[in-house]
């Protein structure tokens, strides 16, 4: 089993002038979990984005390491699984092809058709994987986010808003979900739902300055 | 079994890549038609609208080829954009962040990018060919390098300017006014070319132009390279 860590250190977005958020520092090892908290506005989904590489941040630095070895974020990239209401997949494919096509661009050698079988079984869309997306409702698009999220088998797996859109039997199979990665894996969601933070080893608010800190949950 | 070295899986998985970004583009287009049709219905427009305006007219070689590659600039400014924006407008350029590097990304959007110019520029060719009888390729390798060159460098230009704008909340207007300065020596070259082969001038005489083709090329090739590492991120 790989052991993996994340290190932000004084990490802080500005966006034109407005400081979202600053001097941001933790580090994540697996197995473990953080819950980002704070209100709308307050940078959670930013800060995810940033934690995914998908932006910058304007200060700061975050170190990713797999079994101790430095990793660039372009390489680390492909260990991370990311859901987020700003992800959409592509509306003119079907389920299956988008996961197929995303799989060869992200050239994940073990990523075959019984593990897009077993993924689109999980979340229960086996049965429209030949649908094309754009048909599907909101709550059906965030399940099929999951399986793009899940497919390369990542040990960091980022949830933004986890269970926005999701009905009962979606919401029971994203905390499925999240049991499993928490085993060995590292978890980090960004939400505003107390039942689902209080399930993370750690907890980090980001609130308007200065009151940005870190506690341990239960 | 020996297995392949690290380097040598890179490469093949940076290529592939490449190429599944660009098989995405090319089956996404034929879907959706973003772009193509916006393509066929400027050159067809276009080539009609000066059809009915030169008439029987005497035109020159000079005024034909610059005609010839007006009709090009405009319609590939209306498609070409559509690369970046059509991802940025359905909410997908996260996604590819996701699963693929900035070069290729990059890179594979250039494919796409050249493929449809290169298709477009043929096009115009074929109905300029059958629309006006003044316009005889008598030097068809002058032509067809001019072709081949000037799309490249159109689509190397209009890569990366999309990419920039398609970030920006102007973003029609603000694409044929930023690639207009950056394509005159590109337009320049290619229309004083394209003259040269209407006109059936020895290849020699073109070779100046060909090495401004080329040098162009490479330049915003390269350039766009390391640009578009900072314009892919937010």
């Amino acid at each position: 089993m790989n052991s993996i860590s994340i290190t932000v250190n004084g990490v802080a977005k500005d966006f034109n002038r407005r400081t979202i958020f600053k001097d941001i520092s933790f580090s994540l090892s697996s197995p473990g979990s953080m819950a980002i908290t704070g209100k709308n506005g307050a940078g959670k989904s930013t800060l995810s984005k940033i934690l995914a590489g998908l932006v910058s941040a304007t200060r700061g630095s975050i170190a990713y390491s797999i079994d101790g070895r430095p990793m660039g974020i372009e390489e680390f990239k492909h260990h991370i699984g990311f859901v987020s209401p700003y992800l959409n997949l592509y509306d003119e494919f079907t389920a299956i092809e988008n996961l197929k096509i995303l799989s060869r661009i992200r050239t994940v050698s073990h990523t075959n058709d019984e593990r897009i079988r077993d993924m689109l079984l999980l979340v229960g869309l086996w049965n429209r994987r030949d649908d094309i997306v754009g048909t599907f409702s909101s709550g059906m698009k965030q399940r099929l986010k999951y399986t793009f999220a899940l497919l390369h088998t990542p040990p960091v797996l980022i949830l933004d808003e986890p269970t926005s859109n999701l009905d009962d039997e979606g919401m029971e199979i994203v905390k499925h979900i999240m049991q499993e990665q928490l085993k060995s894996n590292i978890l980090v969601i960004a939400t505003n739902n107390r039942e689902e933070a209080h399930g993370c080893t750690q907890q980090l608010h980001v609130g308007p300055l200065p009151h940005v800190g870190i506690s341990s949950g239960g | 079994m020996w297995g392949s070295p690290p380097g040598v899986k890179r490469t093949v998985n940076f290529i592939t890549s490449i190429l599944a970004v660009v098989s995405k583009d090319v089956r996404s287009e034929l879907r959706t038609r973003y772009a193509m049709n916006a393509l066929l219905m400027f050159v067809v427009t276009s080539v009609a609208t000066i059809l009915f305006a030169l008439r029987d007219d005497d035109v020159s070689t000079e005024v034909l080829s610059g005609m010839f590659w007006v009709v090009i600039f405009f319609t590939a400014m209306s498609g070409l954009s559509r690369i970046f924006i059509s991802e940025e407008e359905r909410g997908t350029t996260m996604t590819l962040q996701l699963v693929a590097s900035p070069s290729v990304v990059y890179l594979g959007k250039l494919i796409f990018n050249a493929g449809l110019t290169l298709a477009l520029s043929s096009a115009v060719t074929l109905l300029y060919l059958i629309a006006f009888p003044a316009f005889i390729i008598k030097s068809m390798e002058i032509f067809t390098i001019t072709i081949f060159l000037g799309s490249l460098g159109f689509a190397a230009a209009a890569t990366i300017i999309a990419a920039i704008i398609a970030k920006a909340s102007t973003k029609g207007t603000l694409y044929p006014v930023l690639s207009f300065p950056i394509l005159i020596p590109l337009l320049m070259t290619v229309m004083k070319s394209t003259a040269r082969a209407l006109d059936g001038e020895l290849f020699t005489a073109a070779l100046g132009e060909f090495q401004v083709l080329v040098s162009y090329l490479m330049i915003m090739v390269a350039g766009s390279y390391l640009l578009f590492d900072y314009v892919w991120k937010e």
